[in-house]
């Protein structure tokens, strides 16, 4: 073995890991973007702040587990997931949040934070405490060949396909369709929607609805992987309001961008960092800073573009 | 000559393609109540707003008293001695009047960096808040919350508000909107009495007011002043007729 | 909603005394029920109130709504902490290392965040929390996210010895005290003025000549040195410290208090903090599953209690808001009378619900009545 083959065979490890490292994190961000564009939809529309959407994608999670059990097929289960997480969403829109949209934000962050608390007892009523675990077929539990060389989980790599196609979806239904139309006009003049005559108070409630059935496919998405556990949602909605406000807020171009760019840089924080650091540490000491570190990161690049551009990256017009 | 007051040169304002304030010249004198007047769209609150400072003008520059304040922030600039008085009452709604004009004497009273004495019992701001709500006509409601006063007493408090803060300039934006006749009569009065102590820019579209109160008048249309004189010398100017006293007169 | 009015309605400032004169004699208290968990519960609802009362300055009196609070216990709380797993345990060392750790931590987040507005300042706030909350999580030397015991408590000489629970206690309340006392003169001052003013109406403080941002940021660090002083206080009475204590949702727990209480009232964080801790220690003893009757409740009070407690006590339903209080005072002590008793909670459950629909019910008449009588003053 001579010394150029060992470095080209280095160089060709190295790159295939950061290809691998990437697609995690693709996928991840994916997974945030699908979260955080109800979010930013319901924001820049309705402008409330939404923080039970978390609860959502709990449920959502917890509903596809049930009923995957019940059905034994998990895409069974998924399917019948996100019509139940729907019909959740709008029922705590009409019930509960509705009633909001005339408040100022300080009122909508401690309603929703009350609609955490209520959501995390009841899934921990209905679901029990472990959490619930979706066993995926095992056609889904093979890998394949990305590149020759580079064998990569199917599920994973369909998380990533999925959340792809719904990022077009909601690019067609933004852009092309009539109710995409209004959805721009009220997330940049909620006055002009409501005087052309449409009835505002149906499309707030489509809209949560979607929200709502797009939070819950992250979640049943994410369930294979991690667990279904209580306050599954709580965490990863910090992260999705920080992806919609570096995104600029109603904006789910900026949403998609911002989402990547945070699952990237966690995941690559994640993968690098230890060796970095274990140079300098102990393995189990490098792990815990390392995780911090990357979690870092998240906040100091939000951090960094509030300051630069205090309206996030994609702004809507007339706000 | 003396130099003017406000002396305003080539001021530029874009909103996207939207020339808001188009190459504006505006001189303002010591004592007089300039009146800007211009058809909806003329760009007159953005020009109010640039020359208070929470606007950034794209060029041009804003001379006060001889000092460049084109770049200075809003606070800096009442510090010395412009006011406004804006178009949409804008108090502090959940302030007693007197509380609201002490607010404004204590701006001017040095820093606030005082964290231990009560500041609603100090003479120092009780006693000149008193005399401007007296001079406005409102010291009966002194004691009253603000925000259940009626449209013309807001109207009442916003000028004394600017008054109280000693300004050598009172920029007016529409200080009779919404306004009654009555109600627009009392303002004339005040700001008659007022005319000669303190110099003004004042954007009106009760054109009587604007004709009763005017030393000099400038007509801005879309951004751009059109002409600048006497009341009577804008009264026959055939230009400003044409754009816009023409539909009214 | 009138800030300035409600600090002089009598009947808050009543209630708001007695309170804190039975928070006083609650030691007492335990020791004729002989019941020492009483004196911990106490000690725990004591410093959340300083806690609340240091958010109240800011959100209440100022309008910022700081979602990151949380972080300044965890300053004050680690600077303890480190310090004594480094064998220095002096008061005159720890105090002021922790105080001043925290007014700078509050200085650095404020200068950042200050500079937005809205959802933007409530983010920021939250994100830089958040950083102070992940640097706790990875300080491995002091047990990551595991946390830290404290071993020896805080030296006062031979003033005060903390190790002494009645002690500890009456310390907190003390402080309690001394903290509303400065908060009292700080928002009646031209200082609080100018603060109010921002709040009620920033475009036109900038007009009259103040320069807000500057004072907006003093406020912002004298509330985060306050809280660090829970954050002490927390640290001594619990020997521990860990992340958790930074969590987030800590610091929703801390706007919780303030807006249920009362925002912008002196006493309001107050009632909400002793509102808030014994709801949560009543519904909690009564079944595991406290928070699906608290999260209810909060959104209920969103909706239709504005002003909080003390909103409601100067629209003029004292008589809901004392009974509440003094209900819960008299149902802590029978649960521990008959203990593991559906009872009191019942009881509970059934006054809030009919003290918040009675509440409703007038708001509705009141709406109905300003709205007859051509409310165009909105």
């Amino acid at each position: 073995m001579t010394p150029r083959f060992i470095t080209r065979s280095l160089f060709f490890f190295m790159t295939l890991l950061l290809i691998e490292q990437f697609l995690n994190g693709l996928q991840i961000g994916l997974l945030l973007f699908l979260l955080a564009a109800g979010l930013t939809l319901v924001f820049g529309i309705m402008d409330l702040v939404n923080l039970a959407h978390g609860s959502l994608y709990m449920m959502g999670a917890f509903f596809a587990a049930t009923l995957t059990e019940w059905t034994g097929s998990f895409l069974l289960g998924a399917l019948l997931a996100l019509p139940a997480t729907a019909l959740l969403g709008i029922v705590v829109e009409v019930i509960a949040l509705r009633n909001l949209y005339t408040r100022d934000h300080l009122d909508h962050v401690l309603a929703t934070f009350g609609l955490i608390l209520f959501f995390n007892e009841l899934a921990r009523i209905l679901f029990g405490v472990g959490g619930m675990a979706i066993p995926l077929p095992d056609s889904l539990l093979t890998h394949f060949e990305v590149l020759p060389g580079l064998p990569y989980p199917t599920y994973r790599f369909l998380i990533i396909v999925v959340g792809l196609l719904c990022a077009v979806f909601l690019y067609v239904l933004v852009q092309k369709t009539r109710l995409g139309m209004l959805i721009r006009a009220g997330a940049t003049n909620r006055e002009m929607v409501g005087a052309l005559g449409i009835d505002i108070k149906l499309l707030f409630t489509l809209v949560f609805g979607l929200g709502a059935a797009l939070a819950a496919l992250a979640g049943l998405m994410a369930a294979p992987i991690t667990t279904v556990q209580i306050g599954m949602g709580d965490n990863i909605l910090i992260l999705a309001l920080v992806v919609i406000v570096i995104g600029g807020i109603g904006s789910i171009r900026g949403a998609f961008i911002a989402a990547v760019m945070i699952g990237l840089v966690d995941t690559m924080g994640r993968a690098f960092l230890p060796n970095m650091l274990g140079t300098v540490l102990s393995p189990a000491d490098a792990g815990t800073v390392a995780e911090a570190l990357s979690s870092m990161l998240i906040y100091i690049l939000m951090s960094g573009v509030l300051v630069l551009r205090p309206a996030g990256l994609f702004p809507a017009p007339g706000r | 000559m003396l130099e003017p007051v406000l002396k305003v040169e080539g001021l530029v304002k874009r909103f996207g393609g939207l020339v808001a304030t188009d190459n504006l010249n505006l001189d303002i004198r010591e004592g007089e109540v300039h009146a800007v007047i211009g058809p909806n769209g003329a760009g007159k609150t953005t020009m109010i707003s640039q020359l208070i400072g929470e606007l950034r003008p794209d060029a041009g520059s804003i001379r006060f008293l001889g000092q460049d304040i084109t770049h200075l922030p809003v606070h800096a600039r009442s510090h010395l001695g412009i006011a406004r008085s804006f178009q949409i009452t804008s108090i502090f709604l959940n302030f007693t009047t007197l509380e609201n004009i002490m607010l404004a004497v204590q701006a001017h009273d040095g820093h606030s960096f005082r964290f231990w004495k009560d500041a609603r019992s100090d003479p120092r701001l009780r006693e000149p808040a008193m005399a401007a709500l007296e001079q406005v006509g409102l010291a009966h409601r002194a004691e009253t919350v603000a925000s259940v006063l009626s449209h013309g007493e807001h109207r009442q408090l916003e000028i004394a508000m600017a008054l109280a803060t000693r300004p050598k300039l009172l920029l007016l934006d529409e200080p009779m909107a919404g306004m009654g006749p009555e109600d627009s009569a009392r303002m004339v009065t005040l700001l008659r009495q007022i005319k000669g102590s303190i110099t003004m820019l004042l954007i009106e579209h009760d054109m009587d007011a604007v004709f009763a109160l005017a030393d000099r008048i400038t007509v801005l249309v879309y951004g751009r002043g059109i002409a600048t004189g006497e009341p009577d010398e804008i009264r026959r100017n055939e230009q400003v007729r044409q754009a816009y006293l023409g539909d009214e007169a | 909603m009138s800030s300035l009015l409600r600090l002089k309605s009598p009947i808050t400032t009543i209630a708001g005394s007695i309170l804190l004169v039975l928070l006083g004699l609650v030691p007492v208290f335990a020791m004729l029920l002989d019941d020492p968990f009483m004196l911990t519960l106490f000690t725990r609802i004591v410093i959340m109130a300083i806690a609340a009362v240091s958010l109240n300055l800011i959100l209440g009196y100022g309008g910022m709504v700081s979602f990151g609070h949380a972080a300044y216990i965890g300053v004050g709380g680690y600077a303890i902490g480190i310090l004594a797993h480094h064998g220095i345990t002096e008061a005159w060392i720890q105090w002021p290392v922790a105080l001043i750790g925290s007014a700078l931590v509050a200085l650095l987040i404020g200068l950042l965040s200050l500079r937005t507005k809205g959802i933007f300042f409530i983010m920021l706030t939250l994100a830089l929390a958040q950083l102070v909350y992940y640097l706790g999580n990875g300080a491995y030397a002091y047990g990551g996210d595991d946390g830290l015991t404290i071993l020896q408590r805080t030296d006062f000489g031979g003033l005060l010895d903390l190790n002494d629970k009645e002690t500890l206690y009456y310390l907190c309340w003390v402080l309690l005290v001394i903290v509303l006392w400065l908060t009292y003169r700080v928002v009646n001052s031209r200082f609080g003025m100018v603060l109010q003013g921002a709040k009620s109406n920033d475009r036109r403080m900038a007009t009259l000549g103040f320069p807000v941002f500057r004072y907006r940021l003093t406020a912002f660090v004298i509330s985060g040195t306050i809280c660090g002083l829970a954050g002490i206080l927390t640290a001594t009475y619990t020997d521990f410290i860990s992340p958790a204590m930074m969590h987030w949702t800590r610091s929703g727990d801390l706007i919780v208090m303030v807006v249920l209480g009362g925002m912008g009232s002196l006493f309001g964080p107050l009632f909400g903090a002793v509102t808030f801790l014994m709801l949560e220690e009543i519904l909690s003893s009564w079944t595991e599953y406290w928070k699906i009757v608290f999260g209810p409740i909060l959104l209920l009070v969103v909706l239709f209690a504005r002003g909080g407690i003390d909103g409601a006590m100067v629209r003029g339903a004292a008589g809901y808001a004392l009974t509440g209080l003094i209900t819960l005072f008299l149902i802590y002590v029978v649960h521990y009378l008959w203990y593991d008793d559906w009872i009191p909670a019942a009881v509970v459950l059934a006054g809030a619900a009919a003290a918040i629909l009675a509440i409703w019910y007038r708001q509705r008449r009141e709406a109905v009545a300003i709205a007859s009588a051509g409310g165009d003053h909105a």
